[in-house]
């Protein structure tokens, strides 16, 4: 008995050796379990959307290790998270990030929720070169900072609208007549989206005849939408979180808008389809995911499996957020890369997961060298007049032009 | 910029009886609110920072009672009544601790009361943006190119009614005519037997009943949220600056004006400099009056 333990650890040392890992190898492997570490918002403001990312977390590590886990050096590795609550706060998400890093070992991290705590805990895991997988922080200004070991499976804030410019411009043989209308927030977020946007149009050598940008405090923007029915642009783009979404539907209707292509962010958010049913009919609406995609991978099968398997799980879910989506292709990143690597050197992990290139049930995934996922196009829904989501890949799926009566 | 005004004047001309409605739709909302401000800071030397939140609030009020199915005229009636009495409370446990204070402490009263009420709505409603949708018909004109809303129509009769109301109670009831003799000289007020403690209690009440019709307007003809309220409150300060205290018909077309500068100064340089219309309306009084009363100034001899 004791002689079999002593040859198991002196054969495990031996592969340690083997595979050039050094130190304190105990730490972030236990026995056969792999632990990545995650600070995350289970209260305070981001709390629905943090345990949204956890779920996805966790659903994803319980299939991994049901299929057999992950095989490094020829032997099977379960996974598991270790997670500490940030409050949503980002002074407490950087601390804790140390405190998983130095304290507990971890030298694999899954992100937290919201670009502003990816933000803040990112410096700390450069600092220590632990590799960083995330699935929450959208912003463009975190992959622009040069971080080596920072991941993101998720498209950027700039490709929200980008694809709505791609429909538009293949819906006439001449790209360049097409007249676009902008509405823009100021704030850093929608910028990222209108920097997206921007970038397209100018590809398409496009002629842009609204350009307005909103103000924080949007309560009423008629006289964009009085230029816009003036102008009659073949497209208009309007972005502003929630309150951009609803008062853009709301004069829309009211101003009866004859826009043929709309496309704006957060219209779930702002539940424009329920309010404004009738003007709402062919928005464009960007998201991250969506079940009925038609993409899979052998781990977690098509996405509408990985959707039945999530809610079989967690039965609350009438709906499932497209964020547990993404966390669970996050934890299947870090399972390619350790195969890959065949080794659990943080670096030789890193260079892994720089290099993964997969289809997952989320979506494509390869990262550029700033650590987004330049492989995963946004998708885009369309509304129908029944209120519903319609996926919508090409110009060739979209119902065009809006066929609405006022 | 220069498409703008070609827009305007050279392709698409009829736009401009658009951007004139929108003035005045505008304009008759916040001419309710500026009225409310110009009576407080005329009667009592109140600057109201909350008068903003007052108009949200009303149009939260609005918005609660759309859900239980009341009809509008009775929201409205609701609203004012549940206002006053709000305002009423307001004056009996804050204001009239700093009726006599200096103008500092009433803006940092009222500023804290803006904040309060702020986040109170926000604990409450939530900080999604909301809307009461009357489903009611909109016009249009001009092969679609005007478009005026039923909502509009009817915040813009309920507006002259309410502002008709005040007029003749200002002039011929006793309250009104006390009122005005408390804003000229409140020692003389006191004098002859009138309670001024009472008259300004009722001023300020009667300020909060204003802003709720006028948060039942905006909620029906706009979109409201938590922290909306500090754009009425500057554009009733721009408008009660250009327009004097104490004067109704000034409020009233200077609220048209500022109505129709802000959306002008909307379509030529975009919605962004909309907000900014109002402030630089105030700056340029303020500016224009220094100037003015440079000229009389005299060396005291």
């Amino acid at each position: 008995m004791t002689m079999k333990r002593y040859t198991i650890a002196l054969g495990a040392m031996l592969a340690v050796g083997v595979t050039g890992v050094a130190g304190t190898a105990a730490a972030k492997v236990e026995g056969d379990t792999i632990i990545l570490g995650s600070s995350i918002s289970l209260t305070g403001k981001y709390a629905t959307n943090g345990l949204h990312t956890q779920r996805g977390y966790d659903y994803a590590v319980k299939v991994i290790n049901e299929a057999g886990g992950v095989k490094v050096g020829g032997k099977s590795y379960k996974l598991a998270v270790k997670y500490y609550d940030d409050e949503s706060t980002p002074a407490r998400g950087a601390q804790l990030a140390e405190r998983l890093i130095q304290q507990d070992g971890v030298e694999y991290m899954l992100g937290p929720y919201s670009s502003g705590m990816t933000k803040a805990i990112a410096p700390v895991s450069e600092k220590f070169g632990v590799p960083m997988v995330e699935a929450e922080g959208a912003s463009r200004s975190l992959f622009t900072q040069g971080y080596k070991y920072l991941f993101a499976v998720l498209s950027t804030s700039e490709q929200y609208l980008a694809t709505a410019i791609d429909m538009a411009a293949d819906s006439t043989s001449d790209p360049s007549s097409i007249k676009v209308a902008l509405a823009f927030e100021g704030d850093p977020f929608s910028m990222d989206v209108r920097a997206g946007v921007v970038d397209k149009i100018k590809e398409y050598n496009m002629k842009v005849v609204i350009d307005d940008q909103l103000p924080a405090d949007l309560s009423d923007m008629s006289t964009t939408l009085t230029k816009a029915k003036a102008i009659k642009p073949d497209i208009l783009i309007v972005s502003g979180h929630s309150k951009g979404a609803a008062t853009a539907a709301r004069q829309i209707d009211e101003m009866k808008v004859n826009v043929p292509m709309i496309a704006m962010t957060h219209c779930e958010a702002a539940k424009v389809q329920e309010k404004f049913p009738n003007a709402s009919t062919g928005f464009l609406c960007p998201t991250q995911w969506v079940e009925t995609l038609s993409k899979s991978d052998p781990m977690f099968g098509s996405a509408a499996e990985w959707n039945a398997g999530f809610k079989g799980d967690n039965p609350s879910y009438s709906s499932v957020p497209y964020q547990s989506a993404q966390a669970s292709a996050a934890v299947y990143v870090f399972k390619e890369a350790f195969e890959a690597a065949n080794s659990f050197d943080k670096d030789a992990v890193r260079d892994a997961i720089s290099a993964v290139e997969m289809e997952t049930f989320y979506g494509d995934i390869k990262f550029s060298e700033n650590g987004n996922n330049i492989a995963k196009p946004m998708f885009m829904r369309q509304i129908g007049s029944d209120g519903s989501y319609k996926l919508v890949e090409k110009f060739g799926d979209m119902a065009f032009p809006r066929n609405v009566k006022y | 910029m220069l498409d703008n005004l070609q827009l305007l004047f050279v392709w698409a001309p009829v736009i401009n009886i658009q951007i004139i409605l929108e003035g005045i739709f505008v304009g008759a909302v916040f001419a309710l609110s500026a009225y409310g401000l110009a009576l407080v800071w005329g009667v009592m030397n109140i600057k109201n920072l909350a008068q903003g939140d007052f108009v949200i609030m009303g149009g939260y009020m609005a918005l609660a009672l759309t859900a239980a199915d009341i009809p509008l005229a009775l929201i409205l009636l609701i609203v004012i009544t549940a206002m006053f009495i709000y305002g009423w409370i307001v004056y009996v446990v804050m204001i009239r601790r700093i009726i006599d204070q200096d103008m500092f402490v009433s803006l940092l009263a009222t500023f804290g009361l803006s904040l309060l009420m702020q986040q109170v709505m926000n604990l409450i409603f939530g900080p999604e943006v909301r809307t009461v949708d009357m489903e009611l018909p909109v016009y249009d004109f001009f092969d679609n190119m005007v478009t005026i809303p039923s909502s509009k129509i009817i915040s813009l009769f309920l507006a002259a009614v309410i502002a008709t109301c005040v007029v003749i109670f200002m002039k011929k009831s006793r309250t009104g005519q006390a009122i005005r003799a408390t804003a000229q000289d409140p020692r003389a007020a006191r004098v002859l037997g009138i309670d001024t403690d009472r008259v300004y209690a009722f001023t300020f009440a009667f300020n909060a009943a204003l802003c709720g019709a006028a948060g039942v307007l905006v909620s029906i003809i706009w979109v409201i949220q938590p922290f909306y309220g500090i754009t009425y409150s500057v554009r009733s300060f721009a408008i009660v600056t250009a327009a004097g205290l104490g004067n109704l018909p000034g409020v009233i077309s200077a609220a048209f004006g500022i109505g129709l500068f802000e959306k002008y100064t909307g379509i030529i340089l975009g919605t962004a400099y909309e907000v900014a219309a109002p402030v630089s309306i105030l700056l340029l009084v303020l500016i224009w009056r220094q100037i003015s009363m440079r000229r009389n100034r005299q060396v005291v001899k």
